[in-house]
């Protein structure tokens, strides 16, 4: 097997991006036809690696500190990997092809797809890196082409600002992420990840030590998994456009974070106290999320909260030490979320960029396919069975009921709350009348987008079913689980779905208005405004003061005032003041008494 | 001497010393430092110093100090009149000058031999041959030279005074 | 008992005395009287030395009586000198503030 091929997958997008970038900006069709050629390359060549179960990788050495400090630059090609990069590659070609269908009418059609190219290479990096330092690198690339993507339109302030919240945000929790690394080195010597799990054994006396070292690491996933308290830049992030939606804040970006703390959980198991923080963070943001999602009115903001939601659970399963049924619920979710936004892009786009549920209804009719591509990917996000996302979620719930009893019971409430808000969203959307002259007139999207649909709603569909989850992942022991687990799960799903359908069939607007704390998504965003207002005002205020006091009075006046001081005393000298003579005369005297008697 | 005595005309001495700086009428100024010079030349008397002594009355007291005073009528100086003072150039003057007199002290305690008793003279110590014959034989030079000068300052001074012919 | 250093005493601080009126004092004749003032605190401190040194036939040591006598010759004519200057310089100038003579520049 030719070691070079796991390295086209790579290079394949990084090529199409510099290709695009420095020659084809100005002929928009080649460069998107470049980008997605190289994105059915590295697709293709995924695929061709995923066969072949003992296909290793050429290494290189980049840096070499003699010894003490040693990054190579491999790629690792484990089971966990080869499935992320099919599933990457895989989705990322549709989304792609999907993009063409979106974005035809866009003037920056070049420079997205330049980025989108971008993306595909840093993401397939970090699924790809066997060592700390080079999945640091393409985590911190990923990041950087979110934010040119989401301000794609940047001439809107809103999005402009969305950009920038989202690279702050998760560059906070990087740099936790950060700190972990270098903490891990310093205490295996090693940045490769099968260099350091076995070494993992040595620290185990140091429980504090642990627990730190994994929460930093953690800290990185909280950033760019979105969880609770780094959640803000994923619903603002909606104002990119939807393919970017779904391609990054769906399928792959987001779950880079989970990836990322399954690759090494080697390190997080080894502390109690860290697992059981990350458990219970995934279980708020879960809980947040959902109460959040059932007041909202976008229909992208609404799957944003959804996707906080899911993102939730998967980062709960590995804070209850399955590495296995968070992949799993990854793998499910990366089908059915990126299916729904690209459905909700349909949507969007043929109903010309409207996003308000409320100015939209009745669009089964109007839209037949897309109707039905989203009722699959809705019934998969609430976990109806036949469809994938009741076999992972099931797992996660069957999970917390062994080993922990309220995070289980909030899961459940959870699920109920999922059911609720996308059984709302799907009857607002797509029942009743239309409620606006645009949803009147809408029709079916074009071939482009509706084919990507018709395949992503066939793998959410058959994603879940061992056969076919087999052959990516470890599924999670399939033992006995209590009966009561999916029993419990179904019936908060009906009562979900029954609760939505009683309260908002064939209303024209919001019926519940009372939930200010939820519609304003928890005053989140306002409590960072304030702390960041305050931090920047203290900050400000004890700079002034220095500036004022210790520089300008101090440094340039305590000199200026001092020569001034020197240059009153030597002018003496000269005035022909005779005193002034006499002075100096008498200091001459007093200072050769003192050396001539004193000294 | 007693010591009480030499304490009397030692402050004596100071006070109207300082009363020559602090005065602002010149003519006050002129009387404290005649009465400084008594002062003075009662201290040379205590320490067995006739001629100087008297010298000193005769010269300084009663013909410098004339002259001041002469000068001081003859130019109708009048009290100054109260002035800002610039506190700056005062302290550091009278910082040297304390320096000064700190460093004297302190060079006087040092100095062994100046705590001793005056060792006692013969009966009769004749000052005026004494002086006088040391000042005609040993240094009459100097003497000479000394009369050359007063000659010439008489000289320059009725020069200086004179007035340009209108 | 009246030592050596107590005269040495009263001769420095009438010295620093008439020094600071040097210093301070803006009055050209009160400069001229401080001048003084040192010339004479000079002559008490040699005046004292001449009576501390005695020599074996029991006299003073002469030598420095001599000098105060030239010292007060010598200070006589210099402020005769001194004072027609300042008569020259009343006369040009009307003035006999120090701060007024403020030609002899660097």
């Amino acid at each position: 097997m030719n070691s070079f091929l796991p390295w086209i997958i790579l290079l394949a997008p990084l090529v199409s991006a510099a290709i695009i970038t420095l020659f084809t900006l100005r002929w928009k069709t080649l460069s998107s036809s470049i980008s997605i050629a190289a994105v059915l390359v590295s697709f293709t060549c995924s695929c061709i690696i995923f066969s072949h179960r003992t296909a290793t990788a050429a290494e290189f050495t980049w840096i070499n500190i003699s010894g003490a400090f040693q990054v190579p630059l491999g790629l690792t090609l484990d089971q966990l990997s080869r499935t992320m990069v099919v599933l990457v590659s895989g989705i990322g070609a549709a989304i792609h092809i999907y993009s063409l269908g979106y974005m035809r009418d866009d003037e920056g059609k070049s420079r997205y797809f330049a980025a989108l190219s971008l993306f595909m290479f840093a993401m397939l990096g970090i699924v790809l890196a066997n060592n700390f330092v080079m999945l640091f690198i393409f985590w911190e690339l990923v990041g950087f082409t979110s934010y040119v993507l989401i301000g794609h339109w940047f001439y809107r302030d809103a999005a402009a600002d969305a950009a920038n919240k989202a690279f702050i945000t998760t560059r906070i929790g990087d740099f936790g992420f950060m700190i972990g690394i270098l903490m891990l080195w310093m205490a295996t010597g090693s940045v490769v990840f099968t260099e350091m799990a076995p070494r993992m054994a040595t620290l185990a006396v140091h429980p504090p030590f642990l627990t730190i070292v994994a929460l930093l690491i953690f800290c990185g996933a909280v950033g760019k998994s979105a969880q609770f308290p780094l959640h803000v830049w994923l619903p603002d992030a909606m104002e990119g456009p939807t393919p970017i939606s779904a391609l990054i804040h769906a399928a792959t970006m987001v779950a880079a974070g989970v990836y990322m703390l399954v690759r090494v959980a080697f390190v997080i198991q080894a502390s109690h106290t860290a697992l059981l923080i990350i458990a219970w963070i995934g279980t708020i943001t879960a809980v947040m999320a959902a109460l959040i999602a059932t007041q909202q009115n976008d229909i992208k903001r609404i799957l944003a909260y959804s996707t906080l939601s899911q993102l939730g659970y998967m980062v709960m399963a590995v804070g209850l030490a399955s590495s296995d049924a968070a992949m799993f619920h990854l793998f499910t979710h990366a089908f059915f979320k990126a299916l729904l936004f690209l459905a909700a892009g349909s949507v969007i786009v043929m109903l010309h960029h409207e996003q308000d549920i409320w100015k939209m209804g009745g669009l089964s009719r109007k839209l037949p396919i897309t109707f039905i591509t989203f009722v699959v990917g809705a019934l998969a996000l609430i976990g109806c069975p036949p469809f994938s996302g009741f076999f992972s979620k099931d797992a996660i719930l069957a999970l917390a009921y062994e080993r922990n009893t309220p995070i289980f019971f909030l899961a459940l409430f959870t699920a109920f709350l999922t059911a609720f808000y996308v059984i709302r969203l799907l009857v607002i959307v797509f029942f009743g009348e239309p409620r606006s002259n645009i949803a009147r007139e809408s029709r079916e999207s074009p071939l482009v987008m509706t084919v990507p649909l018709i395949v992503l709603s066939l793998l959410a569909t058959l994603g879940g079913f061992a056969f076919f989850a087999r052959n990516f992942l470890a599924l999670p022991v399939e033992k006995e689980i209590a009966i009561i687990v999916p029993a419990l799960a179904i019936v908060a799903l009906i009562v979900g779905s029954g609760l939505a359908i009683a309260l908002y069939r064939n209303r024209l607007t919001e019926p519940v208005k009372d939930l200010e704390l939820l519609r304003h998504k928890f005053y989140f965003d306002e409590a960072y405004s304030w702390l960041i207002y305050w931090t920047q005002e203290l900050l400000a205020r004890v700079s002034a003061f220095v500036d004022r006091w210790i520089i300008d009075a101090g440094a340039v006046g305590g000199s200026s005032r001092g020569t001034w001081g020197i240059g009153a005393l030597l002018r003496l000298i000269q005035v022909g003041n005779l005193q002034g003579y006499v002075f100096l005369f008498g200091l001459g005297v007093v200072a050769i008494i003192y050396f001539a008697v004193f000294r | 001497m007693s010591p009480f005595l030499f304490w009397l005309f030692a402050s004596l001495t100071v006070i109207f010393g300082a009363a020559v700086v602090i005065n602002r009428n010149p003519v006050a100024s002129a009387l404290s430092l005649v009465a400084s010079f008594m002062g003075l030349a009662a201290l040379f008397v205590s320490l067995d110093a006739y001629f100087v002594g008297i010298i000193q009355v005769l010269v300084y007291a009663g013909a410098v100090m004339v002259l001041f005073l002469f000068i001081v009528m003859l130019l109708n100086l009048q009290a100054e009149e109260r002035r800002r003072i610039n506190w700056l150039a005062a302290a550091g003057g009278i910082t040297v000058a304390v320096i000064l007199l700190v460093q004297i002290a302190v060079t006087i305690r040092r100095f062994e031999a100046a705590r001793q008793a005056f060792p006692p003279l013969a009966r009769s110590t004749d000052d005026v041959w004494n002086i006088g014959a040391l000042l005609f034989r040993n240094y009459n030079l100097p003497f000479q030279i000394v009369g050359v000068l007063v000659l010439v300052a008489t000289i320059g001074v009725v020069l200086l005074s004179k007035r340009e012919p209108q | 008992m009246v030592t050596l250093g107590d005269y040495l005493l009263v001769s420095g601080v009438l010295f620093s005395i008439g020094f600071a009126g040097v210093m301070l004092r803006r009055n050209l004749i009160i400069i001229l009287m401080s001048l003084e003032l040192m010339l004479n605190a000079a002559n008490l401190s040699l005046v004292a030395f001449s009576r501390f040194r005695v020599d074996s036939s029991g006299l003073p040591n002469y030598n420095a009586q001599v000098f105060v006598f030239f010292i007060i010759t010598v200070a006589a004519a210099e402020v005769a000198v001194g004072l027609a200057i300042l008569v020259a310089l009343f006369r040009a100038r009307q003035t006999t503030d120090v701060k007024d003579i403020s030609s002899l520049k660097f």
